[in-house]
């Protein structure tokens, strides 16, 4: 069994090729079937025509007949366009709000080392674990006395509160790993702490800027508890409480735009997702580790 | 003005300045506010009078109230548990050498990227009561004859939500404590096969230990995020069937928005605090990082 090869795989000589099928190979398998059946299904669902959706006779797992009507229905004769608009532009502004606000509190925790940053780095920390089912019951009520309820402003100013702490926390860790010396450098040619911020610390973070900036376009894309209770008319919804609150009604054959319209709306999160794997990854587990 | 801003203290309350304000209007107020409002007899519409305990009185003597508490024990005992023990495997099995690693790993996350209201769509499809496909492959095995009613009883209904908070979770547990398994040096796994370790004593005595601190990390978040649940439940069964499935924090909302309560919705999201506190402060205490964990000597 144990040949004499020495390689980098560690010591997976060790195994025998039909080990490995069953302990690696095949459980893997089984995981991956799982985890991805549920978007095949919503594939297989948004394209099949609304007979062979109800037919018990039928192979479900293939479609015989492909049609675009869902789609059709979606696009043209509901809302969906305005909530994806919606979505779009409150993602995008509280994304880069949250991203510019936490540079600077980031750096000044990191590195203008004020009076009592550590305590404020700490803050942060919590924050960032307080989970919005606790907090959207006072916040509506804060929403209402500014007077942006149901507005677009309810969602952009009120998604920062879960965005902040995180891009923060992230980026913390981020300026961190820049060397003082860099600073210094700069400090003694003169340098103002704004040049130093936007010249030195601001081009050496791009890499940790995109992967707080992918996860908090993602976070705010995916929410739905504020949008649900800050919002109630149907031209400032988001596309998740769109689509459950207002596709959903009657219409006992409603299956099929329903998942057309989760899987438009979870196209653009995936799409971003795939041409920033490593970002993503890095941001979550940066969010996780110390 | 030069002066003013090369001084760190000032210049830092400027840099502060966006962020912290955003937080304190948006969160800390709210947060207190909540706490507040959960000892009022509030209304939508109408400020509230401070009544005490009254609330919290109301809710221990309600049994929806009590039977929403034991749900959302068991939902993040029972997701918890299985998002770690599928978690760890699956990370394990990603840290194995396989073709197509990196693949594996960027399709594996698609549960976790994707919004959790939309994949509970699917799912909401998928346990359908007449046109199920779990059903339909099963009753073509020949394995059941009746159409399962996934969402329609109770115990099945909170089986059924556990399995969808699960498969949307045991992705984010997975790639988190991959990374921690890549930091683990090959030579240690070496010299216990050297030392003529089985693999289940390479995994119970170098693997585990190794992991612990991460574990701790990744575990407190789960636990935290799969207590305070909102979306899966609302929109695969909106508490139902006979509240069965109702969390603290769908009833909080069903109470407080739908219901116009909102101090005893407030009250409601005021009583899991102490509980989350408690899970942050066990893992904190519990599955800190030791020294010998991180190469040095314990004390």
């Amino acid at each position: 069994m144990s040949e004499t090869a020495h390689d980098s795989t560690g010591m997976a000589y060790l195994d025998t090729p039909a080990r490995r099928w069953v302990t690696v190979y095949l459980p893997l398998a089984v995981f991956l079937f799982v985890l991805l059946f549920p978007f095949y299904w919503m594939g297989m669902t948004a394209f099949k025509p609304d007979a062979e959706l109800i037919s018990r006779e039928a192979n479900p797992f293939w479609i015989h007949n492909p049609t675009f009507a869902h789609f059709d229905k979606l696009l043209f004769h509901t809302s969906y366009p305005d909530w994806m608009w919606n979505t779009i532009i409150v993602s995008v502004v509280s994304t880069f709000a949250s991203l510019a606000a936490s540079v600077l509190a980031g750096y000044a925790i990191e590195r203008l080392r004020y009076k009592g940053s550590k305590q404020v780095g700490l803050a942060i920390f919590l924050a960032y674990l307080v989970p919005p089912s606790i907090l959207f019951i006072p916040l509506a009520t804060v929403v209402f006395q500014l007077g942006i309820f149901d507005t677009r402003w309810a969602l952009i100013l009120t998604y920062p509160t879960f965005l902040v702490p995180f891009c923060t926390w992230l980026l913390m860790g981020y300026f961190r790993s820049i060397p003082y010396e860099l600073e210094e450098c700069a400090l003694i040619d003169g340098a103002t702490r704004w040049q130093i911020l936007t010249q030195i610390i601001l081009p050496l973070s791009v890499p940790g800027l995109i992967s707080a900036g992918i996860f908090a376009f993602t976070l705010s894309w995916n929410e739905f508890i504020y949008a649900l209770t800050f919002v109630s008319s149907s031209e400032v919804k988001t596309v998740p409480v769109g689509v459950v609150t207002e596709l959903v009604e009657g219409d006992v054959y409603h299956w099929g735009s329903l998942m057309a319209g989760a899987l438009l709306g979870s196209l653009p999160v995936a799409i971003l997702y795939s041409f920033f794997v490593e970002y993503y990854v890095s941001g979550m587990t940066g969010a996780v580790k110390e | 003005m030069r002066g003013f801003l090369d001084n760190r203290n000032a210049l830092g309350l400027v840099f502060m300045l966006p962020a912290g304000a955003l937080l304190l209007v948006f969160l800390t107020y709210p947060l207190g506010l909540g706490t507040w409002l959960g000892f009022t007899d509030a209304k939508i519409g109408r400020p509230g009078a401070w009544i005490g305990l009254e609330n919290f009185e109301f809710l221990f003597g309600d049994s929806v109230a009590r039977l929403s508490l034991f749900n959302t024990f068991f939902y993040t005992v029972v997701a918890s548990a299985l998002k770690f023990v599928l978690g760890l495997w699956l990370a394990m099995l990603l840290n194995k050498h396989i073709p197509f690693k990196a693949f594996i790993r960027a399709i594996v996350l698609l549960p976790f990227i994707v919004p959790t209201a939309l994949s509970a769509i699917a799912f909401w499809w998928i346990y359908d009561s007449q046109f199920s496909v779990v059903s339909w492959a099963l009753v073509r095995l020949g394995l059941i004859h009746q159409y399962i009613d996934f969402l329609g009883e109770p115990w099945l209904a909170r089986l059924s939500t556990i399995a969808a908070n699960v498969w949307r979770g045991v992705p984010f547990v997975a790639i988190t404590l991959l990374a921690g398994l890549q930091t683990i040096a090959p030579s240690l796994y070496e010299a216990a096969a050297l030392d003529g370790a089985t693999e289940w004593q390479k995994f119970r005595h170098v693997t585990l230990p190794l992991l612990t601190p991460i574990i701790a990390v990744v575990m407190t978040f789960s636990v935290l995020f799969t207590f305070t649940d909102f979306q899966l439940i609302y929109v695969l069964t909106r508490g139902g069937p006979l509240n069965a499935t109702h969390l603290m924090a769908t009833l909080s909302f069903q109470r407080a928005i739908p219901g116009g309560a909102l101090g005893e919705g407030a009250a409601l999201a005021t009583a899991m605090v102490p509980f989350l506190l408690a899970a942050i402060l066990f893992s904190y205490f519990g599955l800190q990082r030791r020294a010998w964990q991180q190469g040095g000597t314990d004390k």
